[in-house]
C-alpha cells in the first residue's frame, strides 16, 4: 500500500512522454475513438469518427459552428449518447457510462460557474460528490486555489468575479477531481483579446504543469495554433485533417483546410509538366487558368500532364515590390495595389492583378517611416518561391 | 448630478416625477387609505346606526376625550376562542394547500419547461385556461362533482367500487382540493419562468463534476429555484389565507376560516368595529411573515 502511495507521489512533475507520441507505433493511446457516430434526427452530427489521443496532449479539434465538434465533445464528457461507436479511455469503453461516473471533466464555454456558491465551494463541489473527507477537500481546494491564483477570492459569489476569474474558477473546479481527460469548450472566446493571449499561455504552462491530457473545441484557428500539439479540422461531421500545427498550415491536404486554416491565396490550374527531383519531392509547372501564367510548385506526389489542380500561396510567403524581384524559381506576378491595411508589425495588401485576381500579401514593415512605402493604386510585382506553393487536389 | 437636473426643463421633470411616483400614489390610494379606514373602525364601538360604527372624534363641548378609541375589539378577538380557532384554521389550510402546490406545480413547471418551445406554449395556455371562466362557476362545478349524488360517486357506484357514497363535499378536504385546484396556476407560472432561464450547462456541469440526477436537482435545480418557489407560495399562500368562497360553498362546518368569520361579523352580526379589528389582526399575520423572509432575502443576495 505505501509502496504504491511512494509511486503514486512525484505524479504532479511527469512529463517525461515523448513530445510526439503519435508517431511512435509503440505509444498507446490514451484515448481511444472508434467510428463514433451521432445521429439526430434529421441529420448526422458525428460521421464515423475515429481518432487516437495520447497522455499529455493538447489536442484540439477545430471546426465552424454546426460542424459537429460540440457534440463530439458532448459524447465525451457523457451528455451525449452515441448512435455508433466506442470511445475508450485508458483501455476501459466507457460509451455507455454516465458522465457522473466518467474519468473526464469539462470546462464550459459559458463557464457553468454555480452562481450560488461561492468560489471555493464551487471548486469543492467534485470532491464532496466523491464523498472524501473534509480535510482532504479543504486542502485540495487550497492547492487548486493556488494553482489558479485565487487565494484572496475564495470567499467571493461569482456575481462578484470578473470573466477571466470565472474561467479560473472554472478550470479549477474541472481540474479537481484529477481528472484523465479535461474537455475545454471555447475556453477563451469569452475573455477579450489581450487577456485571451495571456490565457492562452497560463493555459498550456497549466497543461505541462499536470501533464493532463487536454481536448479542446473552438472555432478560432489562432487558438488552435497557439494551444496545441495537434490539432483537427472537423467538417460536416468528420475529420479533413488531422496534424500538428505546423503541418497542417504549411501542408494542408485540400483547400477547404487551406482556406479555413489561415488565410491562402488560391489559383485554379492545369499541370503542365511534373519533373522528379528526389525521392519525395515533384517540381511540377502549371499553367493558371484564364492567364496562363506559368507556376512553379513543389508537389510530394507525381502528377500528370493535364491534370486540374489548384496552386496556393500563403499571404506572407508573397514578396511585394515596386522592382521586378529576379531569382531562380520564382513566379512573377504583377498587378495595382487596389486595398491595404496598416496593422503596425505589418500591412496587408490586396492586389488586383492583370487577370482580374485578387491577391493578398501581409509584409512584414521593417523599415520605420514616416509615410507608407506603398500606396494605393500602385503598380507592384508580386513573387514568390516554387517551395512556398501549395500544391492541392481539385 | 445636480447639473443634469438643472438643464432638465420644469415640465420634464414634472412628468418624470409623475411617472415614478404613480405606483406609489396606487398603493396610498387603493391600499393605504382602504387600510387606514379599516384600521380607524376597529377602534370603534358598534352602534346600531348608518354607519353601524361610532364616531372616532368627539369635539362637542364637555367631552371626556376628543379622541374616542377603544381596545375592546382586540381585548375581544383574543378572549374568544372562535378568533383563535379559525386564524389557526386557516393558517393550517393555507400552508397545507401551498405545500400541495408546490409539490404538484413544481413537477409541472419543470415538465412545461422542458418541452419544446412550441408544445410549451399550448402547455402554458392550458395552465392559463381556468382563467377564462369565472372563478364561482368553476367551484360550483366542483359541488356537482363531489356531491353525495354527484358525478365521482354515481360513477363509482355504477362501477360497484363502493355501496355507499363517499363523503367528500363539505369537508376539509374538498377545501384543499378547491384550493389546490384554484391557485395552482399561481404556483406554475412564477416556477416556470424561473426553470425556464436555467442555464442547462450547470446541470451537465453539476453531472459531470460527478453529481447524479437527485443530486443535481437538490444542489443545483432546487435553490436556483428560490425565487420562484418564494414567489409562487406567497401568491397562493395569501390569498388562500383569507379565502373565502372555496370553504363557505365546499367546506363542512368546522371549516371555518378567518374569511367566513370576518364575513360573518361584517354581514351577520354587523358589528364592523369588531371585524375590522379581525380584517387588521389578519393582515399583520400575512406581513410579518413577508417581511421577514424579505430582509432574510436580501441577506442572501
Amino acid at each position: 500500500m505505501t509502496a504504491a502511495t511512494d509511486k503514486e507521489a512525484p505524479k504532479l512533475p511527469e512529463t517525461d512522454f515523448t513530445e510526439t507520441p503519435w508517431l511512435d507505433p509503440q505509444a498507446a493511446p490514451l484515448i481511444q475513438i472508434k467510428s463514433l457516430s451521432k445521429e439526430f434526427d434529421d441529420f448526422t452530427a458525428v460521421d464515423s469518427i475515429s481518432l487516437d489521443i495520447y497522455q499529455g496532449e493538447l489536442f484540439t479539434i477545430l471546426g465552424s459552428s454546426g460542424c459537429g465538434k460540440s457534440t463530439l465533445l458532448r459524447m465525451l464528457a457523457g451528455f451525449e449518447n452515441p448512435s455508433a461507436g466506442q470511445i475508450i479511455i485508458d483501455g476501459v469503453d466507457i460509451s455507455d457510462l454516465p458522465a457522473y461516473d466518467r474519468p473526464v471533466n469539462m470546462m464550459f464555454q459559458s463557464y457553468a460557474v454555480f452562481p450560488h456558491m461561492t468560489v471555493a465551494q464551487n471548486i469543492a463541489y467534485g470532491l464532496k460528490k466523491d464523498r472524501l473527507p473534509n480535510a482532504e477537500i479543504n486542502s485540495r481546494v487550497q492547492e487548486m486555489l493556488e494553482l489558479v491564483q485565487l487565494q484572496d477570492l475564495a470567499a467571493r459569489k461569482p456575481k462578484q468575479l470578473s470573466g477571466g476569474q470565472c474561467q479560473r474558477v472554472a478550470l479549477a473546479r474541472a481540474l479537481i477531481k484529477r481528472p484523465k481527460v479535461l474537455l475545454l469548450d471555447e475556453p477563451l472566446a469569452a475573455l477579450d483579446k489581450k487577456l485571451r493571449e495571456q490565457t492562452q499561455f497560463e493555459l498550456i504552462n497549466l497543461q505541462h504543469k499536470l501533464g493532463t491530457t487536454f481536448i479542446v473545441v473552438t472555432h478560432d484557428q489562432e487558438e488552435a495554433m497557439t494551444l496545441s500539439s495537434r490539432v483537427a479540422v472537423m467538417d460536416a461531421g468528420r475529420f479533413v485533417q488531422i496534424g500538428t500545427p505546423l503541418e497542417v498550415y504549411e501542408f494542408p491536404l485540400n483547400r477547404f483546410v487551406a482556406d479555413f486554416f489561415g488565410t491562402i491565396n488560391l489559383f485554379d490550374a492545369t499541370v503542365t509538366s511534373s519533373v522528379q527531383v528526389d525521392s519525395c519531392t515533384h517540381t511540377i509547372e502549371a499553367a493558371l487558368d484564364k492567364t496562363g501564367t506559368l507556376v512553379k510548385a513543389d508537389c510530394s506526389h507525381q502528377l500528370n500532364q493535364g491534370d486540374i489542380i489548384s496552386i496556393g500561396v500563403r499571404p506572407e510567403k508573397l514578396s511585394i515590390s515596386q522592382k521586378k524581384p529576379r531569382g531562380k524559381n520564382l513566379t512573377i506576378t504583377n498587378g495595382i495595389v487596389e486595398d491595404l491595411a496598416y496593422y503596425g508589425n505589418r500591412s496587408i495588401y490586396r492586389v488586383r492583378s492583370h487577370s482580374g485576381r485578387m491577391i493578398q500579401v501581409s509584409a512584414q514593415n521593417f523599415q520605420r517611416t514616416k509615410e507608407l512605402v506603398l500606396e494605393w493604386d500602385d503598380q507592384v510585382y508580386l513573387s514568390w518561391d516554387s517551395s512556398c506553393s501549395v500544391v492541392l487536389p481539385e | 448630478m445636480s447639473q443634469a437636473n438643472h438643464s432638465i426643463p420644469l415640465g420634464d421633470k414634472l412628468w418624470r416625477w409623475l411617472v415614478i411616483s404613480l405606483p406609489y400614489w396606487w398603493l396610498a390610494i387603493f391600499f393605504l387609505a382602504p387600510f387606514a379606514i379599516v384600521f380607524k373602525i376597529s377602534f370603534a364601538d358598534p352602534v346600531v346606526a348608518q354607519p353601524p360604527f361610532s364616531n372616532f372624534f368627539d369635539f362637542s363641548p364637555g367631552a371626556e376625550s376628543w379622541l374616542l378609541a377603544t381596545l375592546d375589539n382586540y381585548r375581544f378577538i383574543t378572549e374568544d376562542n372562535l378568533y383563535w380557532i379559525s386564524y389557526f384554521k386557516s393558517l393550517k389550510i393555507a400552508t397545507i394547500s401551498t405545500v400541495l402546490c408546490l409539490l404538484l406545480g413544481y413537477p409541472m413547471a419543470y415538465g412545461i419547461a422542458k418541452c419544446q418551445p412550441g408544445t410549451r406554449n399550448i402547455l402554458l395556455m392550458l395552465v392559463i385556461l381556468p382563467f377564462w371562466t369565472s372563478f364561482l362557476l368553476r367551484v360550483y362545478a366542483w359541488i356537482v362533482m363531489l356531491g353525495k349524488t354527484g358525478a365521482i360517486n354515481s360513477l363509482l357506484l355504477k362501477m360497484g367500487l363502493i355501496t355507499t357514497p363517499i363523503e367528500m363535499l363539505y369537508t376539509d378536504g374538498a377545501v384543499y382540493l378547491g384550493i389546490v385546484y384554484t391557485y395552482i396556476p399561481f404556483m406554475v407560472l412564477p416556477l416556470y419562468s424561473v426553470l425556464e432561464k436555467m442555464d442547462t450547462n450547470l446541470q451537465d456541469a453539476a453531472a459531470d463534476l460527478g453529481a447524479r440526477r437527485w443530486q443535481v436537482f437538490f444542489n443545483i435545480i432546487l435553490p436556483l429555484s428560490m425565487p420562484g418557489v418564494i414567489a409562487g407560495s406567497m401568491l397562493v399562500f395569501i390569498p388562500a389565507l383569507g379565502e373565502f368562497v372555496i370553504p363557505s360553498l365546499l367546506g363542512g362546518i368546522d371549516s371555518l376560516m378567518i374569511g367566513r368569520t370576518l364575513y360573518d361579523e361584517f354581514f351577520i352580526n354587523r358589528d364592523w368595529p369588531l371585524a375590522s379589528a379581525v380584517a387588521t389582526v389578519l393582515l399583520f399575520i400575512i406581513v410579518v411573515p413577508i417581511m421577514l423572509l424579505q430582509s432574510s432575502l436580501k441577506e442572501h443576495s
